[in-house]
């Protein structure tokens, strides 16, 4: 029997959903089984990174990396998955645009590491932190090194196919399996290089099923405030949805079930800036021409920058805010 | 270090107004400090705030926007398009740490060469005083692979 190709999966900095995710295909991860050797999965089977570091370049062929690039080790493992791997693809969106981990790039990140051990929930009144290196008897340890500023997978290595979604819907990777199966046995080929799979091409909008007239907002009203209309358009009720920026393929999971998108698909095909296209889009629909009365209603959109950057604030264009420059700065020169 | 600080400043103009106000400077003579790049739009209306944020984090101190005055723009009612994309883009720059400053919106018709570039001379020295920008660059070389990623290029929606 000819081996089967071999197949990874990787977690960096992420929560485990996109795992979950994997394993919500219910029996068509039988297929992963019958189709690839797993030799690499740390969520699901024992293995070391010497194991991987030992196998011939480009012998996976397949790794799925979720998780943006928090720290060394997560820079390490993404550098050495790429040199092993044929295909490597970013997997949901912390590893396309560093999600939810990615908003760290709002604070130094020094101050993350002292909220985290230093604050309310910890008591610490020595204030003593974790070291990243220690001598013990049998040699000195190592524990990985935060980075100043959170990276997507493809400012770290290239990346040969992206697959956005927070976590991506289970049915689309189920599609993508089979199209990597169909790959497999010469009955489909691969998409080119670069490709976004298992998602659609246009905005959560175009999949809404939501009434839509013409949008004027008088008022922004937070969801938990209001009891919206079951059929008309949410951001016309001014409840802040961002659908028009973000990219279709979760059949508009959220504004069907009544709650405003969030943004979990990342930026639709098209759109360079993701906080950027929704300034636009809900600047373009307030309906107002007065500097104070503009402001009024912009008050009632509490967290813009959050509103805007949920998911893609690693990904955008200006990637962080200053403060975590700032530490990435005085890295860069202790470093130096 | 900031003595010798030159900020880099980019402009945008709107073609009905505001860079007929530039040129109405050129002819007239009257000086401005060259820190300003400007790019000419159709309108301010057109001005999407991706420009601005591709401005910022490509090395430009400050951004400067100009527009027609309230109920003159030659499209109707842009200019307060651009007027509200300014407010929401200006609170959310301030979540990123942005100093207000660094980002300024100013009227300005075709006639007005003379206020184009007082205004241009006191916002050059407004982000003088605020000092060097360099988004992103603070001692941080970008990493080497970050060249090889084709760049995104925005589609209008
Ligand atoms: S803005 Fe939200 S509710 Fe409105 S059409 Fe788009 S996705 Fe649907
Ligand atoms: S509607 Fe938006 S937030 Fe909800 S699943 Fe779809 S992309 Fe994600």
């Amino acid at each position: 029997m000819t081996e089967k190709p071999k197949f990874a999966m990787y977690w960096a900095a992420s929560c485990g959903g996109c795992e979950i995710a994997v394993l919500n295909i219910h029996e068509k991860i039988l297929d992963v089984d019958a189709n690839f050797d797993v030799v690499f999965w740390p969520v699901a089977m024992d293995a070391k990174y010497k194991d991987v570091e030992a196998m011939e370049d480009g012998s996976i062929l397949l790794t799925l990396f979720n998780g943006g690039i928090r720290n060394d080790e997560n820079e390490h493992i993404a550098k050495l998955l790429r040199k092993k791997s044929k295909i490597l693809v970013a997997f949901g969106s912390c590893a396309n645009e560093g999600c939810i981990p990615g908003l760290a790039n709002l604070s130094d990140s020094r101050e993350i590491v002292h909220t985290a051990f230093n604050t309310i929930s910890t008591d610490n009144p020595h204030e003593i932190y974790p070291m990243t290196s220690y001598d013990v008897p049998e040699g000195e340890i190592h524990i990985p090194k935060i980075l100043p500023v959170l990276k997507t997978l493809d400012q770290v290595v290239d990346v040969d196919y992206y697959m956005p979604g927070c976590p991506p819907e289970s049915h689309q990777i189920a599609a993508v399996i089979d199209l990597v199966v169909d790959v497999l046995h010469g009955k489909a080929e691969l998409p080119p290089k670069g490709t976004v799979i298992g998602a659609g091409n246009s905005t959560v909008c175009d999949e809404c099923k939501r009434t839509r007239n013409v949008k004027t907002i008088k008022s922004f009203q937070r969801i938990w405030g209001v009891a919206p209309d079951p059929s008309l358009c949410l951001l016309e009720q001014g409840i802040p949805c961002n659908g028009p920026a973000t990219r279709s393929g979760c059949n508009a999971r959220c504004p069907t079930a009544g709650a405003q998108c969030i943004g979990c698909y990342g930026p639709a095909e098209g759109v360079a800036d993701y906080g950027a296209r929704l300034i636009s889009a809900f600047a373009s629909v307030i309906d107002a021409k007065d500097p104070q009365e503009i402001d009024r209603i912009l008050d009632g959109l509490v967290d813009p920058t959050g509103q805007f950057y949920r998911f893609n604030l690693a990904g955008s264009l200006l990637k962080a805010a200053v403060p975590a420059w700032k530490a990435e700065s005085t890295h860069e020169k202790e470093k130096a | 270090m900031t003595d010798s600080f030159e900020p880099t400043i980019i402009g945008f103009t709107c073609n009905w107004c505001s860079y007929r106000a530039a040129d109405l400077a050129g002819t007239a003579r009257i000086k401005y400090p060259p820190n300003v790049r400007l790019i000419r739009l159709m309108c301010s209306g057109r001005l999407d705030p991706t420009f601005v944020f591709k401005a910022l984090a490509n090395g430009a101190d400050g951004v400067i926007i100009t527009g027609c005055h309230p109920g003159e723009c030659h499209y109707i009612e842009q200019n307060y398009k651009a007027l509200r994309r300014f407010h929401l883009m200006k609170r959310t720059l301030q979540g990123l740490g942005l100093e207000p400053g660094r980002v300024k919106l100013i009227w300005a018709s075709a006639a007005e060469g003379a206020k184009f570039a007082s205004e241009i001379t006191a916002f050059v020295e407004e982000i003088r005083a605020l000092g060097p920008l360099h988004w992103g660059k603070n001692g941080s070389a970008p990493s080497p692979t970050v060249e090889a990623v084709q760049e995104k290029v925005e589609v209008p929606a």
